[in-house]
């Protein structure tokens, strides 16, 4: 495993320019290894969604340093060509709300990820299976995310996120939606995909029942993390 | 890769199949204009072909006898037929008017040929039913379309007339179709006045000192004889000889006769380029303003669509998608309502509207197959607005904050 998490130095962010301009991140300083599982906690307004929206390669940071791994994928620039296959092949996403595609049975919503990747159909569908067993999900391959409970919904999306195997993922307040016994059950879940295929799990959140559950925390507050040591306690 | 498109559709086919039904009646609309467009030069074509006629004489400078009013004398055809090349030669008047059958109105061209028999040119030259005219008066042989039955009454003008044959597909440019009577019955109908003002033409005739001459005795009583006959056709039509050019035949006509003679081909061009002209500008017109909205509807449907997948096409560029796989679903999906729209408006198009519309509707295959190709190019087009919506859609949409 050459994957070394993600590393974060003195990220900033400034959105506009003269007298408008506003530092939404300030300086971000981060580490997550692979296998671990982190929360990243902050007000409304503090940066959160801004750093999600960095380290998800979907805006540019205006100065600092990215690793993913040992690869160096922002220094004040980036240094990837292709942003796409980035996010694609090394990123993965969990959502607050599942945003399965509507029109795509549970297991094609995960395939299309190796399938966009380029792998034939019926490999990207193995390796989908292959993640519904440990999600406990096996049971609704074929079904369409309409017919899926929200906690089944949320799995699928962590399947999604997990597919193809990412150093990373980004989970922006996966648990809002559910109940505290769904919540802490999409956490354990995270924190066993995480330790399985050695990922770096970064998880946004202002939910309350969740937060004991990390063993280190990031506060954001006005564009500056904070590490913190969490509680760590079991997700009973 | 699995179709995105193909997905989306099968999920919620029920809203594409009644889109494209609804977009398909369109369609169907657009076809049949153009089928009408067909009908009416198919009805000119059918008109010359049916004549018999390979000349047609008509008065100097007119585009007659279908375009324009034309008069010759009905004796012309005599000097016609001796010049070298001719066949055949008959003369015939045209009139457009209102047949009365049972107390309802027909419309219909009334068309007046020469005694003979088939293969006169004039003559219908086959019939469905019944027999071809054989008396020199009060016989008609009607078109099927005009609805007139064996045996049936019909009036023109004062006098009534009995159908005798029926014909199929002999209509007048305007797709009206064709009664057939006998020349001197026509000539009496172009011309026949009530007699109140053939009593009011005798007496302004008798007032006139020119023609009331003591002296020239039977002078008035002639002048009055020659003004309630009618000594005048609209066309003399002619058959070419084996073996004798068209072109140098009329040449003579015009040459020897001092009158305008028209070939075939220059005759369908006075049709389909001067006759029905205006018709097919008018069709045109509709033809343009449907696609339009056609375009517009497949426009808006599609927009609508790629509106309500928002945040699904965040989603699938935050993944990795690439944009030429966004732009292929929603490209796909117009091609497929389009699709849908143009097997339904075949379908409606031949089925429904070309056999109840009240005038000939060709639908060509040809026509079709050019509808096909501008209807997939208008869903193209129409698409282009969505994918340009789509392809702005920020990825950030799907991360919340």
């Amino acid at each position: 495993m050459t994957e070394k998490g993600i590393t974060i130095v003195g990220l900033k962010k400034r959105y506009g320019s003269g007298d408008t301009a506003v530092d939404a991140l300030k300086n971000v300083e981060m580490h997550v290894a692979p296998g671990e599982v982190v929360g990243l906690i902050g007000p409304s307004g503090s940066g959160k969604s801004t750093l999600l929206k960095c380290l998800g390669a979907v805006i540019e940071p205006t100065a600092g340093q990215m690793m993913l791994g040992d690869d160096l994928i922002y220094d004040n620039g980036w240094r990837v060509k292709d942003l796409r296959a980035l996010r694609r092949d090394r990123i993965g996403f969990v959502f607050q709300a599942p945003y399965l595609i509507p029109f795509l049975d549970v297991t094609d919503n995960v395939a299309l990820l190796p399938m966009l990747a380029g792998k034939p159909n019926a490999e990207a569908r193995k390796q989908a299976r292959e993640l519904f067993k440990a999600l406990d999900i096996e049971h609704r391959a074929r079904a369409m995310p309409s017919q899926l409970s929200g906690g089944e919904q949320q799995r699928v999306a962590i399947a999604r996120g997990l597919v193809n195997r990412p150093p990373v993922i980004l989970a922006d307040e996966p648990t809002a939606p559910l109940d505290s016994e769904r919540a802490l059950a999409v956490i354990r879940i995270l924190n066993e995909m995480a330790q399985k295929f050695a990922t770096a799990i970064i998880v946004v959140t202002h939910d309350e029942k969740i937060i004991p559950t990390f063993k280190r925390i990031y506060h954001i507050r006005d564009g500056v993390t904070y590490e913190e040591k969490g509680e760590g306690r079991s997700f009973e | 890769m699995i179709s995105l498109a193909g997905r989306d559709i099968m999920h919620s086919w029920g809203k594409f199949v009644f889109t494209g039904m609804g977009l398909g009646l369109l369609i169907g609309v657009t076809l049949s204009m153009a089928g009408i467009y067909r009908g009416m030069v198919d009805d000119a074509r059918v008109l010359l072909d049916n004549s018999g006629a390979d000349l047609w004489v008509v008065q100097k400078d007119t585009l007659g006898p279908y375009a324009e009013s034309s008069s010759i004398y009905d004796d012309t055809w005599r000097g016609i037929r001796s010049i070298s090349g001719v066949a055949d030669a008959a003369s015939i008047t045209y009139l457009t008017m209102q047949v009365r059958r049972k107390g309802v109105d027909v419309r219909a061209m009334v068309t007046g040929i020469t005694a003979g028999g088939p293969g006169t040119p004039g003559w219908p030259p086959y019939l469905i039913g019944g027999r071809q005219i054989t008396r020199g008066h009060y016989e008609a042989v009607a078109d099927i379309a005009s609805g007139f039955k064996l045996g049936e009454r019909i009036k023109i003008r004062r006098n009534h007339y009995t159908i005798v044959g029926l014909t199929r597909r002999m209509v007048s440019s305007s797709g009206d179709p064709m009664v057939f009577i006998p020349l001197k019955d026509a000539q009496e109908a172009q011309f026949l006045k009530d007699n109140d003002a053939i009593r009011e033409q005798r007496r302004r005739t008798t007032e006139n000192s020119a023609f009331n001459r003591p002296g020239v005795p039977g002078l008035l009583d002639a002048i009055i004889a020659s003004q309630s006959v009618n000594t005048y056709v609209n066309a003399v039509l002619v058959r070419v000889g084996k073996g004798h050019n068209p072109d140098k035949v009329a040449e003579s006509i015009r040459r020897w006769k001092r009158l305008t003679v028209y070939t075939r081909s220059q005759m369908e061009e006075i049709l389909v380029g001067k006759l029905i002209a205006t018709s097919a500008k008018q069709i045109a017109m509709f033809l343009i303003i449907l696609s339009l909205v056609s375009s517009a509807i497949v426009a808006f449907i599609i927009y609508t669509l790629t509106m309500g997948k928002i945040r699904e096409i965040a989603v699938l560029k935050l993944i990795g998608t690439k944009n030429r796989t966004i732009v292929g679903l929603i490209m796909q999906q117009s091609i497929a309502l389009g699709l849908i729209g143009f097997v339904v408006g075949k379908i409606t198009a031949t089925l429904v509207m070309a056999p109840i519309f009240p005038k000939h509707v060709l639908l060509e295959p040809l026509d079709s197959v050019f509808g096909f190709i501008a209807v997939v190019m208008i869903c193209i087009l129409s698409s282009i607005v969505s994918i340009r919506a789509a392809l702005k859609i920020n990825p950030a949409e799907a991360i919340g904050g």
